[in-house]
């Protein structure tokens, strides 16, 4: 099975969209690859000719009709923000304003 | 320990709901009871992370109200009162109850106000339930000690040193320390059923789609399912049935009828063992795996035979994939995880920090506000589901889950009733003895987490104790038989009401409740040292 470097556990915790510490990397790169090692002990069965489960009851196309029905007014939904204003949650600007 | 037996914290579920009836005593009584447990006992067991006394106190004081109506209305009138009318119930701190904290065990979520009550909140309130608190558990349910809760660990009643299991430890040990009659757990991959046994209590996984999900807390969609803790099998059918049922809201809840007879299992002894005549058990060997502890197998093989004495026939039975059932799990469950988590980027609740780019507000946030075991899945997960590794590792695994799945419908097509099993290789271990070795954590599911994988009913139900701890046996039966295990369950109860560890009371209770003694934190820290 794959070994992960250390410059792969960062480039995971990048994706992953997790501030680690230098610390933390080191141990996660011992402890990630100690685990996939277990991981290894799938490649003995040979699964070429089996379909994956997704999920264990046989249902599908659960399917409802489009109707107005009661959700969260915006208050309820904005209560737990941080900030917010005219309806809106405050985050940070994503875009600079260019001036 | 002698037990005051006015104590309405000693009697079962079934016996509270005979005796508000009758009017033996009032549903404030019994809140008021297990209130008084409940706050006495945490700071030396920590099972709760909130007990909402004031809010308890109203709902308890609007049952008597229902009661006292229909006790002047007449008998038809007594008759038709919802199930748990007046009963406390516990949560584990991922079920969302409006207005109310829902930390799941992180500092992510501290602060956060669930705007909505999960589907499970809205069916215990329309059966008159009694909502205590919040219990303590693993960070977003990842663990088997709780000792991964951002807020401390919780002591197992039996022996303080020692972890109630997990992720729903707090559930399980204020269940068993009498703080509740009733609790509620989920299980991902033994979550219910392993701190069950290992505090000696009953609690059950269904089925996967039998009790909807809304408005809990996610860990991994295709294995999460919520479960009932009590310690009869009577008292958790009951509360399963309460909870159990399609609803619109969760998809995958299915639309297969609640049975009735949850409700209606045998009161007699005799009925009850009556029932076991005939059945016919697998005991799939390889769940006896090496490193089982010798008091536990012993335990589960005298569970077996006096199930055979009662006329139940059991055979030994292969389930060949069990051995690549903890990878499969260890690598469904952190993909699905690390989905299912992106949602806490601290922007529209949680404590998020604000104090720089939107991009480095979000990896301060994740790298501050989750614990290590949460990040060590996270970081698996995403690793399984990135570009490269997908079909080694991801598609591989619900392969693999395929051949798991497959080995227990075999089972259901050679006519099995059902299976028996430990339900963990282990009595309860001590604080910090497995937080070194993530893989060693994760090996106290190993007897579990392939029934998760398969999406099957399974229950843990208390069968002794190994040098002084409970040891659980599971059942394990195909796809919609809860009321039949539980029929099982209450007719192993039945064949050994008089066994004389049925009438042994977690060791340590008396000193959980010392107001001067050690908390569980204290006592992890001293273990550590």
């Amino acid at each position: 099975m794959a070994s992960l470097s250390r410059d792969d556990v960062a480039h995971v915790a990048h994706l992953a969209r997790l501030g680690l510490t230098e610390a933390e990397l080191g141990r996660l790169e011992g402890e990630l690859n100690h685990i996939l090692d277990q991981y290894g002990r799938l490649t003995e069965l040979d699964t070429d000719a089996i379909a994956p489960t997704a999920q264990t009851i046989e249902l599908e196309n659960i399917l409802r009709d489009d109707v107005v029905a009661p959700s969260l007014s915006q208050a309820a939904a904005l209560a737990n923000a941080a900030a917010a204003r005219d309806g809106f949650i405050v985050v940070s600007a994503v875009l600079d304003r260019g001036d | 320990m002698a037990s005051d037996p006015t104590d309405l914290t000693r009697r079962y579920a079934h016996e509270l709901a005979d005796g508000l009836r009758s009017g033996a005593f009032s549903a404030r009584e019994v809140t008021d009871a297990h209130l008084a447990a409940a706050e006495r006992d945490n700071r030396g067991l920590h099972a709760w992370l909130t007990i909402d006394a004031s809010t308890a106190r109203r709902q308890a004081d609007a049952a008597d109200q229902t009661l006292a109506a229909a006790r002047s209305e007449g008998p038809a009138a007594l008759a038709a009162l919802p199930a748990l009318l007046g009963l406390p119930v516990a949560l584990k701190d991922l079920v969302s109850v409006e207005g109310g904290q829902c930390t799941a065990g992180s500092r992510i979520l501290e602060g956060y106000h669930a705007p909505y009550d999960a589907h499970i909140t809205e069916r215990l309130r329309a059966s008159g339930a009694v909502l205590l608190g919040k219990t303590n558990m693993d960070e977003f349910a990842m663990g088997s000690s709780t000792e991964h809760s951002a807020f401390g660990p919780t002591s197992n009643p039996w022996d303080l040193d020692r972890v109630p299991g997990g992720s729903s430890g707090g559930s399980a040990a204020a269940v068993a320390a009498f703080n509740a009659p009733f609790g509620i757990g989920t299980d991902t991959g033994g979550s219910i059923r392993q701190p069950a046994g290992l505090c000696g209590i009953v609690g059950m996984k269904p089925t996967y789609g039998r009790v909807s999900r809304y408005g809990i807390v996610a860990f991994a969609s295709s294995l999460d399912q919520i479960g009932p803790f009590a310690r009869d099998s009577r008292d958790a059918a009951a509360l399963l049935h309460a909870v159990a049922g399609r609803d619109e809201r969760d998809s995958t809840s299915a639309p297969m009828p609640v049975p009735d007879s949850l409700l209606g299992l045998a009161a007699s002894d005799d009925a009850a063992a009556g029932a076991l005549r005939g059945k016919r058990l697998g005991l799939p060997r390889e769940y006896f795996v090496a490193g089982m502890e010798p008091g536990v197998e012993a335990r589960v093989r005298e569970a077996v035979a006096a199930l055979e004495t009662a006329g139940a026939i059991v055979e030994e039975v292969s389930l060949p994939h069990t051995e690549y059932g903890l990878a499969t799990y260890y690598i469904v469950a952190p993909a699905e995880a690390s989905a299912n988590l992106a949602r806490y980027d601290g922007i529209r609740y949680g404590p998020g920090r604000r104090d720089g780019d939107t991009l480095a507000n979000v990896l301060a946030t994740r790298g501050e506000g989750f614990g290590a075991e949460v990040k060590r899945r996270i970081m698996l997960g995403t690793y399984a589901l990135s570009a490269g590794y997908y079909d080694a590792f991801y598609l591989k695994a619900q392969k693999v889950r395929t051949l798991i799945k497959a080995d227990f419908d075999r089972l259901w097509a050679d006519g099995f009733d059902a299976l028996v099993a430990p339900t963990s290789p282990t009595v309860a271990f001590r604080f910090g003895a497995r937080l070194a070795d993530p893989v060693a954590m994760y090996l106290s599911d190993a007897c579990t987490l392939p029934v998760n994988m398969a999406g099957l009913p399974g229950v843990s139900i208390p069968c002794g104790l190994s040098e002084g701890l409970p040891v659980g046996l599971q059942l394990i039966g195909a796809p919609w038989t809860e009321a039949e295990l539980f029929g099982l369950a209450r007719g192993y109860e039945a064949i050994t009401a008089d066994a004389p560890w049925r009438s042994v009371e977690p060791a340590q209770l008396a000193q959980a409740a010392d107001p001067a003694g050690p908390t569980p934190a204290e006592r992890a820290a001293g273990l550590a040292a």
